[in-house]
């Protein structure tokens, strides 16, 4: 007798806690008190720009997305991340424009969810770089009227815009490249510089990195990776050279270092699925940033760094398979 | 030398075990009937011996073991067999069974010993008895007894691993057994023990037991080198080749067989039925039987005649509530659903878990995030990651290339994966074409 009440479903019928919404709606959360911190220092500026920034993104995702893909959260990322990366005062059309790009483009065009190489938050910001070389380093101070507006954010398409209204100076990096003037750790951590909008205070960008990895919902190794190997790597330098070259703290603290290591560089999707792989993953992150940072024509390097490593993700995660339990170990150990 | 170091990976499912840890085993009474399929061992089906209308006693022989993988079958009440022919299965399909009507008059009394006692026996003869009594393994395979006390050509067994991890949710059957007959399960070690000629046994159990790590040890015999250790818990240690990495901290090889590191694993209640089998001299008809979940009305660990319809054995517990939603046979992590109520328990039926509608796991998956959660719950290092997206473009090919067969289909990666992809179940379907593929080729 068959009991039509009955289901017969595959094992396993036990679903652990995790679930893909839950990670997602988490790193959101968590991105909140990184924007707050930027809105703190750049008044309404930074919030309408990660407004703009995501909503550009989430209109794509409605249009040409699965059904109901707005609610895994994943394009809520994408865009409050590119927010993050830009300028607070940047035109919200070239904001909304950077997160149509992000997720059209750098998504759903491989296929949406899961399918992209590049993480598409850095991928729209890379279009922004290329098409407003301008509007992406003007850089705003921070402090000053909280109220006012960090830059020409009404800005229409074509016409041009007016940044003589704002103080604008030189980002750390910048003035590190182009000056050689170094600014002090301590400002860098609280934010008491120019920069993007997400690039305020990298201890509150730690923090909320140090959650997600608590709960298993970023792989800590990449950012410890990543910050490994730009402290060895800048340390070895500053110990050859202290004129030229920055030291190690100054590295890891000022740009989009934090928020590149921590947010861009783990999203789960571009970086190697083989914890073997994270490794390796940060240390190539790691590496070019400095490189591009110490040689390269850009005072930063980070969004480049991660963009080439996403490349390379495919060939790590075939490069570092786990040994099966009870396979013999090769020869030269490098199973 | 007791290692105890803990296999790696592997997954924390919340155990349920509460619902019958702390019920003794008691006796269900006869059913009005009972179907003996021929095929309840792993190996060649048994060949029927009796036909409609012939009347068995209980313990009679009704099927003979067929070939050397194969065990006998016997009538697990006495009455008169009605019909021999197709009948539902656990595993979903229809296979040849044979039918009693259980007759309802008789006292079903045990006989006169059909089954020598064992330490009139030796060697060669110790193992055919143990096959006579159509003995298997209980912890939900059924792999016949008797093979695996003959160690294969060119391997010594040096330790004999008892399986007392039960790492399965809500199972309690291995629990009770080493609970209320831990003297039985030390008789059918030093049983086990002659028959192979070792002289050290070890018994794996999880410390989630305690009392049973401590009937086991009051019981212990001071004659044999019987070692009990407490083993921290994570599923899947009761997979053999996880348990052995967790008490000698030894790898048995890819492909290969405990006896390769010189290991014979057993579970705790196939054990107990060597003894018993040699104690009662009835041969296996009857097992313990967990009957749990929230949708059972009375939970219980049942002492089940092999052969009871699962319907029967529902009923015998109070039967289901209004919000039962799917049978478990086994456990859940591997335990295979069945909707046909007629299925009967079987030799390797550790437990029926009765699932409601809010528990049954929910059928709406996302894309693959490419997380890694799956290769870092993964026992035997397999990248479920890779091998999920070859099943999806169906290259099977390529995942035996990627080590499909040292997937044991524990389930790891399907619990943990956040976008809730089915991998075990493309998993179980890919071996499935794969040896379709290796058959045709």
């Amino acid at each position: 007798m068959t009991d039509p009440r009955l289901l017969v479903t595959a094992s396993p019928h036990l679903k652990g806690p995790a679930s893909t919404k839950t990670i997602m709606w988490h790193v959101v959360l968590s991105i909140l008190p990184i924007w707050g911190t930027a809105i703190w220092w750049y008044g309404p500026s930074a919030f309408l720009v990660v407004v703009a920034a995501t909503a550009g993104c989430l209109l794509p995702e409605r249009l040409f997305g699965r059904r109901g893909a707005l609610s895994d959260g994943s394009c809520v990322i994408t865009g409050l991340l590119l927010g993050l990366t830009l300028p607070p005062g940047i035109a919200l059309w070239m904001a909304f424009l950077g997160g149509f790009f992000s997720i059209a483009i750098g998504k759903l065009v491989f296929g949406g969810l899961g399918q992209n190489p590049f993480n598409p938050a850095l991928l729209g910001r890379a279009f922004l770089q290329a098409s407003f070389p301008v509007a992406l380093t003007t850089w705003p101070k921070p402090g000053g009227d909280w109220w006012s507006l960090r830059g020409d954010n009404f800005a229409l398409p074509l016409m041009s815009t007016n940044p003589a209204d704002t103080v604008t100076e030189a980002t750390p990096l910048g003035l590190m490249k182009f000056e050689q003037k170094g600014t002090e750790v301590s400002d860098l951590v609280l934010g008491l510089t120019g920069g993007s909008v997400g690039e305020a205070a990298a201890i509150v960008i730690l923090v909320c990195g140090g959650y997600l990895a608590l709960r298993n919902f970023l792989n800590w190794r990449i950012p410890a990776s990543i910050f490994l190997t730009v402290a060895l790597f800048s340390g070895l330098l500053h110990l050859l050279e202290p004129e030229r070259y920055a030291d190690p703290l100054f590295m890891l603290f000022s740009g989009g270092l934090m928020l590149g290591a921590i947010y861009m560089a783990t999203d789960m999707v571009t970086s190697p699925v083989t914890n073997r792989g994270c490794w390796i993953f940060g240390a190539g992150i790691g590496f070019l940033t400095v490189v591009i940072r110490t040689w390269g024509g850009l005072p930063e390097g980070v969004m480049y760094s991660i963009l080439l490593m996403n490349a390379l993700v495919p060939f790590i995660n075939r490069s570092t398979q786990p040994r099966v339990f009870g396979a013999r170990r090769k020869a030269k150990g490098a199973a | 030398m007791l290692s105890l170091s803990l296999f790696r990976h592997g997954v924390h499912p919340p155990d349920h075990k509460t619902l019958t840890a702390a019920l003794a085993v008691r006796r269900m009474p006869f059913p009005s009937r009972v179907v003996l399929p021929l095929s309840q061992h792993a190996g060649k089906p048994a060949r029927c011996i009796v036909k409609a209308g012939d009347h068995v006693e209980r313990g009679d022989k009704i099927a003979e073991a067929d070939g050397y993988v194969s065990v006998p079958i016997h009538a697990s009440a006495g009455g008169t067999v009605a019909d021999v022919g197709l009948w539902p299965h656990p595993n979903g399909g229809y296979q040849p069974a044979i039918q009693i009507d259980v007759d309802p008059y008789s006292a079903q009394a045990s006989r006169q010993r059909l089954i020598p006692e064992w330490d009139t026996l030796e060697g060669p003869a110790l193992v055919a008895a143990v096959k006579d009594a159509g003995v298997v393994g209980l912890g939900g395979a059924a792999f016949p007894t008797h093979v695996k006390l003959v160690p294969p050509e060119g391997r010594t067994i040096e330790t004999l691993v008892i399986n007392g991890c039960e790492c399965e949710p809500y199972l309690t059957t291995d629990h009770r057994t080493m609970v209320d007959f831990p003297e039985r399960v030390h008789l059918g070690i030093r049983i086990m023990m002659q028959c192979l000629g070792v002289k050290k046994a070890l018994v794996g159990i999880e410390e989630n037991k305690p009392d049973a790590v401590e009937r086991m040890k009051e019981t212990a015999p001071s004659d044999l080198d019987v070692e009990i250790a407490a083993l921290r818990v994570r599923y899947p240690q009761g997979a053999e080749k996880m348990l052995i990495k967790s008490l000698l901290d030894r790898e048995v090889p890819s492909g290969g067989l405990p006896a390769d590191v010189g290991v014979l694993v057993q579970n705790v209640a196939s054990v107990a039925t060597i003894a018993e089998v040699f104690e009662t001299g009835l041969p296996l008809i009857e097992r313990i039987v967990t009957i749990t979940g929230n949708g059972i009305r009375k939970p219980a660990n049942l002492i089940v005649p092999v052969g009871t319809l699962i319907g029967d054995l529902i009923e015998a517990c109070g039967g289901m509530t209004d919000d039962a939603a799917e049978i478990v046979l086994g456990g859940p992590m591997m335990g295979a659903a069945i909707a046909n109520l007629d299925a009967p328990v079987t030799k390797g039926t550790t437990g029926v878990v009765v699932l409601t509608k809010s528990e049954v796991r929910p059928r709406d998956t996302l894309p693959c995030i490419r997380c890694g959660h799956c290769l870092d719950s993964c026992p035997v290092f397999l990248n479920p990651q890779l091998l999920g997206s070859l099943a999806k473009s169906g290259e099977v090919q390529a995942m035996t290339e990627n080590h499909l067969w040292d997937c044991m289909l524990c389930g790891c990666c399907s619990y943990v994966c956040p976008s809730n992809i089915p991998l075990s179940q493309m998993f179980t379907a890919a071996k499935a074409d794969a040896r379709r593929l290796e058959a045709g080729a």
